[in-house]
Order: C-alpha cells, then sequence, then structure tokens
C-alpha cells in the first residue's frame, strides 16, 4: 500500500512526465515536497513510498530530507515564519527585527509558540535584500515572502493565519 | 522602444503579458531563428555580441554554446535560477517581471544547442515563481510558440520548471545538475565540463537567468548594437543588485563602464544618514572587499577594470557597507553564510569554513589578539587553491582582503596604501 501514490495519484503522474526514463530519479525532490505540504513535515514511512515509487534506495531519498533546508523531518508549528538575518539583510536592521518579534512572540529563534501556530526561524539568503527585514512563511500552501517587514505588521499577519484556521476548524465541524 | 534591454517592465509595465510582449516584438526572434537561422548562426551572432555569462563567472556565452558535444545527444539546456548568494536579488525581479523575454532566451538558446528539453531550475523558495512560470509556459506552448514542430518545423521544444529545496551550492553548476538528477548537490569534478557531460550525462548548457535575457534583444538588434551598449572591455548591459547601507537598494540596470559613484550615489541616492562610505562588496558574499576610496568609486564598471582593483564583476551584487559597520562583523557573518551552506565535499571547505567560522566569532566577540588574527589568515590561504568548487574558493576573500585592507578593524596598525 503506497499512501502517497493512492493520495496524489494526478499530480505524481503529472511530475514523473517532465523527466526522461532514465533520469526518473530528478523526481525525488518533487515527491519529498507532496509528502511534506499536508503535515509540514515529511513522515518516514513517506520516504518508503518514494523509494518505491523511483526505484532508488530509501537511503538516497532520507540523505535529501537532512541535505536540503527546506525539507523538515520533525513536526513544528502549522506555518514556519523564517527570517533572513545574512550580511545584507542584517546591515537593514533584520538581526533587530528577530529579536523584538521573537520578544513579542514570547519564544526564541526556533521555537514555537504554544498554540502550535509558528515556529520562528533565522535562515540564510533568500535573495530580497533590498526588501529587508523579510521573511518567508513556509505553511501549507507553500512557500510566500513577506518583504519590508516590520514586528506590527508580522505579528497583524499571524493573527489573520490564527483567525483563518479557527474559521476553517468551525467549517469542519 | 524601452531604454532597458533587461528590466524593460520598468517602463512597459505588462510586459509580463503575452499580447504585451508580442507587440513589443517578443517571441519574433525565436521564430526568426527557428524558421531562417541554423543552430549555428545564432551561435555566432552570441558570440559576437561580446555577452559573458552574468551568473558570476562571466565566461563568453557564445563560445560556451560553441562547445557542446556533437557526437552525444540529446542535447539539454539548464537555467539557472538557483540565486542564493547574499547582495543577489537580480533573476527574481526578471523573471516576475519580465518573465516572456526570459523564457524566449532559453527557447533561443535551445534551439542554437539543438536541444529539445530544457529546465529552469529554481531555488526551493521561489516556489510562487515556479507557479508563475509554469503558467506562463503554459500559455507560450497554448500560443504555438513551445510545443511540438514549432512554426511548422521539425524543431520542438519543451520547457520544465524544477524546485530545488535551499542549498546556496546547488548555484555551482555541476552541483545544480546533480541536484536535479535527483541527488545531493555537490559539485563534480571537472573536466569534463557541462557542455560534454552535462545532465543525464549529455551535453548541456548552463546559463543564468540574466544571461538568457538577453539573448533575444541581441538576435532582433543585432551583435554589434549590444556591443555597442557597453564598452570594449565588457559588452552591454548588466543588472546591479545594490544593497546594504544605502538609501535606495535595488536593481539597477546600467550599461558596463558606469561607475559605483553613479550607482550608489546616484541611483542609490547615496548613505543612510549621509554617513561616509567605508567599504563596496562588489560580487556578493564572496566579493574581494575594495575601500571605497575616490579611485574605487570612480573605475568604470566592468570585467577588466574591477579586477585589476582586486575584485571582480561577478554577478553584480554590490553591497556597500558604511562607517558605522566593523569588517570584522562583516566576514563574521559572511563566513557564517559559508559554513551553512558549505556541502561537505571537499575537507578544505567543509573543515575550513567551520574553523574560520569559530575564529571569526571570536574575533568578532573582542578576541582581536595578533596570534588570533594570524591563525584566521593561515587558515584562509590553506583553503585558497585546494576546493573542489568556487564556494569554499571565494569563501576566504572577504577574510584576507578584509584583513589585509582594513586592519585597524582588527586591532592592526594601518597600513599607508590605499587598497591596504
Amino acid at each position: 500500500m503506497n499512501d502517497l501514490l493512492s493520495k496524489y495519484p494526478e499530480e505524481i503522474k503529472k511530475i514523473l512526465a517532465k523527466y526522461p526514463p532514465e533520469g526518473k530519479r530528478s523526481a525525488v525532490m518533487p515527491l519529498l515536497f507532496l509528502a511534506q505540504r499536508k503535515e509540514g513535515y515529511i513522515r518516514e514511512q513517506a520516504l518508503s513510498e518514494i523509494s518505491q515509487i523511483l526505484d532508488i534506495q530509501e537511503t538516497e531519498v532520507a540523505t535529501l530530507v537532512g541535505f536540503y533546508t527546506l525539507f523538515h523531518d520533525g513536526k513544528a508549528g502549522s506555518y514556519r515564519i523564517q527570517v533572513c538575518t545574512d550580511l545584507c539583510c542584517a546591515l537593514r536592521g533584520s538581526e533587530d527585527f528577530l529579536t523584538s518579534l521573537c520578544e513579542a512572540l514570547e519564544i526564541k529563534p526556533g521555537e514555537t509558540t504554544l498554540d502550535g501556530l509558528v515556529t520562528v526561524e533565522e535562515v540564510k539568503c533568500l535573495a530580497a535584500c533590498d526588501k529587508a527585514p523579510m521573511y518567508q512563511l513556509q505553511g501549507k500552501d507553500g512557500i510566500s515572502y513577506h518583504e519590508n517587514c516590520s514586528v506590527g505588521n508580522t505579528l497583524e499577519m499571524i493573527e489573520e493565519l490564527r483567525e483563518s484556521g479557527t474559521q476553517k476548524q468551525e467549517e469542519t465541524k | 522602444m524601452s531604454k532597458y534591454v533587461l528590466l524593460r517592465h520598468r517602463d512597459i509595465p505588462d510586459i509580463k503579458e503575452l499580447k504585451v510582449y508580442q507587440d513589443q516584438g517578443g517571441f519574433k526572434a525565436f521564430k526568426q531563428a527557428v524558421t531562417s537561422l541554423d543552430p549555428g548562426q545564432v551561435t555566432e551572432i552570441v558570440k559576437a555580441s561580446g555577452l559573458r555569462g552574468r551568473g558570476g563567472a562571466g565566461f563568453p556565452t557564445g563560445v560556451k554554446w560553441s562547445f557542446m558535444d556533437q557526437n552525444s545527444w540529446p542535447h539539454y539546456v539548464v537555467a539557472n535560477a538557483d540565486e542564493s548568494e547574499p547582495g543577489t536579488f537580480k533573476d527574481r525581479e526578471i523573471i516576475e517581471e519580465n518573465p516572456l523575454q526570459f523564457l524566449e532566451g532559453v527557447a533561443i538558446g535551445s534551439y542554437a544547442v539543438g536541444a529539445q528539453a530544457a529546465y529552469i531550475y529554481l531555488r526551493g523558495e521561489f516556489w510562487q515563481l515556479a507557479e508563475f512560470l509554469d503558467g506562463k509556459i503554459n500559455e507560450l506552448e497554448k500560443a504555438g510558440l513551445l510545443g511540438e514542430n514549432l512554426f511548422g518545423t521539425e524543431y520542438s521544444l519543451k520547457i520544465h520548471t524544477h524546485l530545488g529545496a535551499g542549498a546556496y551550492i546547488c548555484g555551482e553548476e555541476t552541483a545544480l545538475l546533480e541536484s536535479l538528477e535527483g541527488k545531493r548537490g555537490q559539485p563534480r569534478l571537472r573536466p569534463p565540463f557541462p557542455p560534454s557531460y552535462g545532465l543525464y550525462g549529455k551535453p548541456t548548457v548552463v546559463n543564468n537567468v540574466e544571461t538568457f535575457t538577453n539573448i533575444p534583444l541581441i538576435l532582433e538588434n543585432g551583435a554589434d548594437w549590444y556591443r555597442n551598449l557597453g564598452t570594449e572591455d565588457s559588452a552591454g548591459v548588466k543588472v546591479f543588485s545594490l544593497s546594504g547601507r544605502v538609501k535606495k537598494p535595488g536593481n539597477y540596470e546600467l550599461p558596463f563602464g558606469s561607475t559605483y559613484r553613479e550607482l550608489i550615489f546616484e541611483h542609490g541616492g547615496g548613505i543612510i544618514n549621509d554617513a561616509q562610505i567605508k567599504a563596496i562588496m562588489p560580487a556578493g558574499a564572496s566579493s574581494s572587499i575594495l575601500r571605497a576610496s575616490d579611485e574605487v568609486l570612480d573605475t568604470p564598471l566592468e570585467y577588466a577594470s574591477i579586477r585589476k582593483l582586486g575584485s571582480d564583476v561577478g554577478s553584480g551584487s554590490v553591497i556597500v557597507i558604511d562607517e558605522t559597520i566593523s569588517m570584522d562583523w562583516v566576514i563574521k557573518k559572511t563566513i557564517d553564510f559559508f559554513q551553512h551552506e558549505s556541502c561537505g565535499k571537499c575537507t578544505p571547505c567543509r573543515e575550513g569554513t567551520y574553523w574560520m567560522s569559530h575564529l571569526t566569532r571570536q574575533i568578532h566577540s573582542g578576541k582581536k589578539t595578533e596570534e588570533q588574527i594570524q591563525l584566521l589568515y593561515d587558515v584562509a590561504t590553506n583553503i585558497q587553491g585546494k576546493c573542489l568548487c568556487a564556494l569554499g574558493e571565494f569563501s576566504v576573500m572577504g577574510v584576507l582582503t578584509s584583513i589585509d585592507r582594513f586592519p585597524q578593524d582588527f586591532g592592526r596598525e594601518p597600513k599607508g596604501s590605499d587598497q591596504g
């Protein structure tokens, strides 16, 4: 039983069609993104499912999860706020932004808010050096960029995430 | 006609729409190439234009294309949209705002090297951009500008997007190919170079987004037109990403031959709080760092002149440092980056960046003893020349030039000469 295959048959077909038969393994990263989509991290079971789909070893899949920073093997908040604090952003106040944001949320960088909604992380260059402070929001719907940020508008953004989450929960009830 | 070659959306705002792009002459060059030029002729035009790769290395584009092994097929084209170097943010604007010109460039490049499949490798963070490009590619297929038997010829072309997942090293072309093949992004030993052994072991051209975006207008207006935009040494125009302590950071498209003074003070509006400019990093975090003397500020921005100053044009990522910033902090930040992004394949880089990170942190926290500075310098020079790829090789440039050119920031006596 291959959960991933039965959950996303059409998408997997589309992904595999991008690459020539001898390059089937190229689909491994797109499939890892797919496996991560719902829960925000990759379950161990998905590694063997992907290895079955692509006829490669499970370790060849697992090694990528460790190598690439956008793949996660552990649960975190429903959303990850990833603040760039590299040189150019730091020259424009991103380190202070990160500190103040974490203080306002009463967490340390790398930690998750008590309600499990957001994890705030420090990351390397996101190629938006002219619009610092900035972060990317990684969640169920993919990744989006938020630029020229202040602690105020970031807290508002988090509030919106919280409200839309509660709304969805009520809809499913 | 727009005064821009690359950032044409600045005066044609809807150029991302196919109709507008076509009204501006879009896809005429591709059609003309496919219907009336041999692939070799296209390569010759690009060669004659003097266009060099805009990803950092500055290798002549047409020459690279002519290296494709004609005895091994199929051929592939890969567009490198993995831009991840601190200070670089030009490719994102090009893809966001002028995507069709970029895609037409990829299409022309593919025709020139006989590739029927091209991959655009975007850094994983550019998730939304990849979706956006997929939409554009779809539109082009529906309009008969990509796909099977283009313009009634036998030539067919598919363009695909492929997302990375967060690794700076994948901007290195052979690491990118490994990653695209579904492996860890670790550089290959070169030679063989991608034009003889690339994606899936087949001849492959890898070029940067900005490089490709130049191509349609070069074909449309001719090689001489493009050459005349720049200087004798450096043909054409370049997008400079300006960041750091300037009032108006952003992308600025300038002809080669402009100066840092124009870029920083005219376009960038000068330094925040009108502080004194102190240093320029001409090529992102991996720059050899220059003291911002009058000589440097007035040097024409072109490959040869910047090299003469002791640095490089690179990908045109100009980071400005002002008098409020100490260089020991700057190199702590850049080395943190390289240490994090080292892929771990070769020892000098894996161990060396780790060691340098340890030392730069100590130095920044106040341990500026002569012994410590000398040790850092020794570690850096021992990494140099021993790495598998440019990541490790260039990680030391900022360290060495900072210590040489800004000795006071490391508790050393100032030297007399201008660049240390």
